[in-house]
This record gives C-alpha cells, sequence and structure tokens, in this order.
C-alpha cells in the first residue's frame, strides 16, 4: 500500500497536496483497495463551497456508496472530469488522480491534518 | 417458482425440532410478558357458507355512487383481462423475492413498466414504482434536498392539499422549509417563484392538471430554476400525457404522480400507485428499485435490479430513502392497462374524457347558480365552477340521486369557499351528466 510522504491525509481516508496555493483532494490507496472497483464518482460542481469534514462527494463501487468528506475549507476551482467516464482511474492510480481542486480558505486547517506515518498508524489499526 | 402454500403442523415441528426449540412462544421470549398480556376481541370463527353471507351482508351497506368527483382519483374503465392476469398466483402471491433475480417474470414486467413510464413522461429513467403519487412527490423532494444539499423547498400553491400535506409530513423531521409559491387566477405565479428562489432553494414543486383541474403552463420556469440550480418538480396525472406536454419538455428535473387514472378502480382510497422518474443525471438519488436489462453469461437476456449502492439496505442511515421496495402487483397492474390500451387507446380515452367534462363545463355554466372561476384558464378531464348554492346541502342531494358530487374547495381552504371542482371521465354517459344537470338546474 502506498503512501507518498509528501501529501496530508484524514482518518476518514482522504489525501490533501497543496501547490501553488491550491489544494488538490483525492482518495488513499488504502481507500481505494477497501471500496473494490469503483464504478462511479459523483463530483461536486465548480464554486461549491467545501466545509472542512462536511461531505462533498460519492464514490459509488461494486459493494458500497461512501461520502468524501471535505479535509479543509475552500471553494472548488476545478474538479477532475475525467472521472465521470473512467471513475476506475482511481483504483489504477488514486494519487495521480486528484478528485477536486480547491481554494485555501485558512491555511490553520492544513495543521490539522496526518502526515503519512500518523495515516498509516491509522490504516494499520483499521 | 414455489406455490403459495401455508406451513403444516409437521413442517412446523420439524423446523422447530432443527434450531431446537420446542414450543413456537420460545421465539418470543425476548417480548416482555405484560406486552403478550392481553385478549383479541375476535368474533369466533365462521364456516365459509357463513363467512360468504356475512361479507354479503357487510357489501350490502356500501352505497356506490357514481363519482363527478376527482381530485386526484379518476373512475376510469378497468378492461377485464386485467383482473384475470394479476390474480395468477406467480404475481399476486409474490413479493420482490430476496433473490430477485430467480424471478426474471418479476423483474421484465417491472421493467416494461419502467419503460413505459420513460415513454409518457419524457424522462430518462424511471424506478420500479411508489406506493402513491403523494409519497413520491415527498421522495422527490428528499432527491432534491439530497442533490442540491439545500434544506428549502418551494411548492405551488395549486398542488392538491392532500399532497402538500405529506410533503409537509416527510419535510419536518429532515429540517426541510416548505415555502408556497402564490397562485395567480388560479395558476402558479412565475413572478412570485422569482421572488422567492434562492441560493438556498433545492428544488420547487408544481403540479398540473392542478386542483382546480387548471392545465398549468411552465415555460420559462425551467430557466428561473437553472440559474440557482434548484431541481423542477413536476407532479402530472399520467394519463393526460396522452395529450398534454411532458414533464421532460418542460425541462423537469423529476416526474412524479399518482398512476391510479391508469385503470386502477377507486376501490374506497386504495391501494395505488404513485411513479416517479427522472434524468440519468440524478437516478443516482433516486428511491426504490430499479430493474435494468442485460446478458447473462450465456449472452442470454436478462433482467436485473441496479443501482443498489444507493439503497438502505447497503448505505444504511445515509441513504436517501426508506424505500427499499415497490408496488409491485399495482405496477403490473398499470403496465397491462397501457399495453392493453396502447398509445391509441389511451389518447382516445382521455379524448373522450376531455371532451365530456368540457361538454358538462359548458352546460352548467347555462344554470343559473354557476359561474366561471378563473378567467380563460384551460382545463383536461377536471374543471372548477364558482356557485353560491350551499355545497354541503347540493351534495347531499346529490347523493340521493346516486351521485357523488364535486369536490367542494373550500374544505380545504377558507379563502376557496364557494368553488367547486367536478371530475368526468369517459365512463360517465351523456344521460348520467344530463341527469346531473337537470338536478343542479332544478335547484
Amino acid at each position: 500500500m502506498k503512501t507518498p510522504k509528501e501529501l496530508r491525509y484524514t482518518e476518514t481516508h482522504e489525501w490533501v497536496k497543496v501547490e501553488d496555493g491550491f489544494a488538490y483532494i483525492g482518495i488513499t490507496d488504502f481507500a481505494q483497495d477497501s471500496l473494490g472497483e469503483i464504478v462511479f464518482v459523483e463530483l461536486p460542481e465548480e464554486n461549491d463551497q467545501l466545509n472542512q469534514n462536511s461531505e462533498f462527494a460519492t464514490i459509488e463501487s461494486v459493494k458500497a456508496a461512501s461520502d468524501l468528506n471535505a479535509p479543509i475549507s475552500g471553494v472548488v476551482v476545478a474538479v477532475n472530469e475525467d472521472l465521470e467516464d473512467a471513475p476506475e482511474l482511481l483504483n489504477t492510480d488514486p494519487y495521480e488522480n486528484w478528485i477536486v481542486k480547491i481554494e485555501i480558505e485558512d491555511q490553520s486547517e492544513l495543521d490539522s491534518l496526518l502526515d503519512s506515518e500518523a495515516y498509516i498508524k491509522v490504516t494499520e489499526e483499521e | 417458482m414455489f406455490k403459495y402454500l401455508p406451513h403444516t403442523h409437521q413442517d412446523i415441528e420439524e423446523m422447530l425440532k432443527t434450531i431446537g426449540v420446542s414450543d413456537i412462544c420460545d421465539l418470543f421470549k425476548d417480548i416482555p410478558e405484560e406486552l403478550k398480556d392481553f385478549e383479541l376481541d375476535l368474533p369466533s370463527q365462521m364456516s365459509e357458507i357463513e363467512l360468504r353471507k356475512h361479507f354479503k351482508e357487510l357489501e350490502k351497506m356500501n352505497r356506490p355512487l357514481i363519482p363527478f368527483m376527482g381530485a386526484g382519483a379518476y373512475d376510469h374503465y378497468t378492461p377485464s383481462i386485467i383482473n384475470h392476469l394479476i390474480q395468477r398466483q406467480e404475481f399476486l402471491t409474490a413479493y420482490t423475492p430476496y433473490q430477485p433475480e430467480v424471478s426474471q417474470g418479476t423483474l421484465q414486467y417491472i421493467f416494461e413498466y419502467q419503460s413505459m413510464i420513460c415513454q409518457l413522461t419524457g424522462m430518462d429513467v424511471s424506478n420500479a414504482s411508489m406506493y402513491d403519487g403523494s409519497t413520491a412527490t415527498a421522495e422527490a423532494m428528499f432527491m432534491a434536498k439530497a442533490a442540491r444539499r439545500k434544506n428549502k423547498i418551494l411548492v405551488s400553491e395549486t398542488i392538491n392539499p392532500n399532497i402538500l400535506n405529506v410533503i409537509r409530513t416527510y419535510a419536518a423531521p429532515q429540517g426541510i422549509e416548505v415555502v408556497l409559491i402564490k397562485e395567480e387566477n388560479g395558476h402558479v405565479s412565475l413572478a412570485d417563484l422569482k421572488e422567492k428562489l434562492d441560493g438556498d432553494t433545492a428544488g420547487f414543486i408544481a403540479q398540473t392538471p392542478n386542483v382546480y383541474g387548471i392545465i398549468e403552463d411552465y415555460s420559462g420556469f425551467s430557466d428561473s430554476l437553472k440559474e440557482e440550480k434548484a431541481l423542477f418538480i413536476i407532479n402530472q396525472d399520467p394519463s393526460t400525457l396522452s395529450h398534454l406536454k411532458t414533464p421532460a419538455e418542460y425541462g423537469a428535473d423529476i416526474a412524479v404522480g399518482e398512476a391510479q387514472s391508469l385503470g386502477v378502480p377507486l376501490g374506497y382510497g386504495g391501494p395505488y400507485i404513485g411513479y416517479l422518474a427522472t434524468t440519468k443525471k440524478y437516478m443516482r438519488k433516486m428511491p426504490g428499485r430499479i430493474c435494468g436489462i442485460t446478458e447473462d453469461a450465456d449472452g442470454k437476456r436478462a433482467f436485473v435490479l441496479t443501482l443498489q449502492a444507493r439503497e438502505q439496505h447497503i448505505r444504511r442511515d445515509k441513504a436517501n430513502s426508506n424505500i427499499c421496495s415497490n408496488q409491485s402487483l399495482m405496477a403490473l397492474f398499470v403496465t397491462i392497462y397501457m399495453a392493453t390500451m396502447g398509445k391509441k387507446g389511451l389518447y382516445e380515452v382521455q379524448q373522450i374524457s376531455y371532451n365530456h367534462a368540457h361538454y358538462l363545463h359548458d352546460m352548467l355554466l347555462k344554470l343559473a347558480h354557476f359561474e366561471v372561476a378563473f378567467d380563460n384558464q384551460p382545463f383536461f378531464k377536471e374543471f372548477t365552477l364558482k356557485t353560491d348554492l350551499d355545497i354541503e346541502k347540493m351534495n347531499q342531494k346529490l347523493a340521493k340521486h346516486g351521485f357523488l358530487g364535486p369536490l367542494n374547495q373550500g374544505l380545504f381552504r377558507e379563502d376557496k369557499a364557494g368553488l367547486v371542482t367536478f371530475a368526468v371521465t369517459e365512463q360517465r354517459t351523456k344521460e348520467e351528466m344530463d341527469t346531473l344537470i337537470r338536478i343542479l338546474g332544478g335547484l
């Protein structure tokens, strides 16, 4: 299971990558592996407001439909439209295929996220 | 397909033995004794002859009236083939089984039902049916709430108040705010909708033909709603779709309604059946089951339940709806009705209903006590007039002559006192209408 060191994580298995003042959000390798074959991603729309710890998208696999929680707050500036036609991209490469790109509203929220070591511990306990 | 047979004493004994229980009451020992300590006030058993006589006596107490009232329930003819087919035991006793794909026949008629609802409404997908039109409308409200993650629903004042009550009942515990959109000359007001529509609005619910029987025109509604990303929910009597513009043509996101009008008898209030159809965009927010068509490993046609990941048995408390079933036998009922009537038959039935309603409307306006309630509003098989008569007395008089008189709108809303709504179907003969006109003319 891959858990890149340069990313930040949540206990609910989302990752965050900060780049040029924007945050990219996706799901972890652990998450995609637990979900199984992903068949649909319900994306938010551009300009939607994400609030930390609130649901912002739904991922449907052959097993279940699960909600994604926003690791941090911010307005959506882009969604990964490739996922509409090819949701399985989240299975093939969960870190290359981000789900939303948001404008970071409050830098301090990033401090509440886990680093890779802490996240690995979370997955080991599950 | 298993026959519907009750367990014999021997079966029960064997089952108890297998699980190691001596008495069937042991299965209920978790229920506190005080809850089980009561006597049921039931009459002693009857022989078949006695029972038949008893029910004949009860039947005599019914007073079947010839209905000129509609308000969501319409007296259309039920072709006799329907009762013969739905009483086949494979259909009549079969709840959708817990391994549904075993029952290919059941799934096939559900699939055909869905296809016909889509053809009628112009929508992309239909579910396998719902309990009735009112709960289907409330479920559509939940869809809008889930899709938009907003808590405000706008509802037209011209919707049948019975539907509005169900909407309110469902809305309150979910924290949904219901805001009414005013009517203007018997038609929902676009101006008032624009005024009350904002970024917090999840959706707008309207009904056509509405509670007055008026055919509403939704030109421009969908454009306004799209600006705020609010969903457009149209409740429409599906039988009128033989003639009227479809919900899809008006840009509806969800189409719902009561499908009793597709040949289901009035039956003193039920069972009825609701339909719910939507666009591809919102299909994953739909309540209830959906049947799909595919191919099995041998390449043969097969019907399956699909998109189940969103349902309550998988999503638990996060599911949009707790509906896990459908109104299966009534779905079969309307499917056979639609297949029997065909496009042409449905059109003819509704054309006759329309013609009859317009005949009665014009004749009643010639009487002293009736006048137009709303200027220049088109109607289908139901229309509203203003009267200075005592409506309850008028309806008592009509009942004495064997007629169920028009709906008294004043019973719903005080500001509508003096308005009566008549419904006419293909089943009302000219003779019946002329008798009604004669009685009302003599008042």
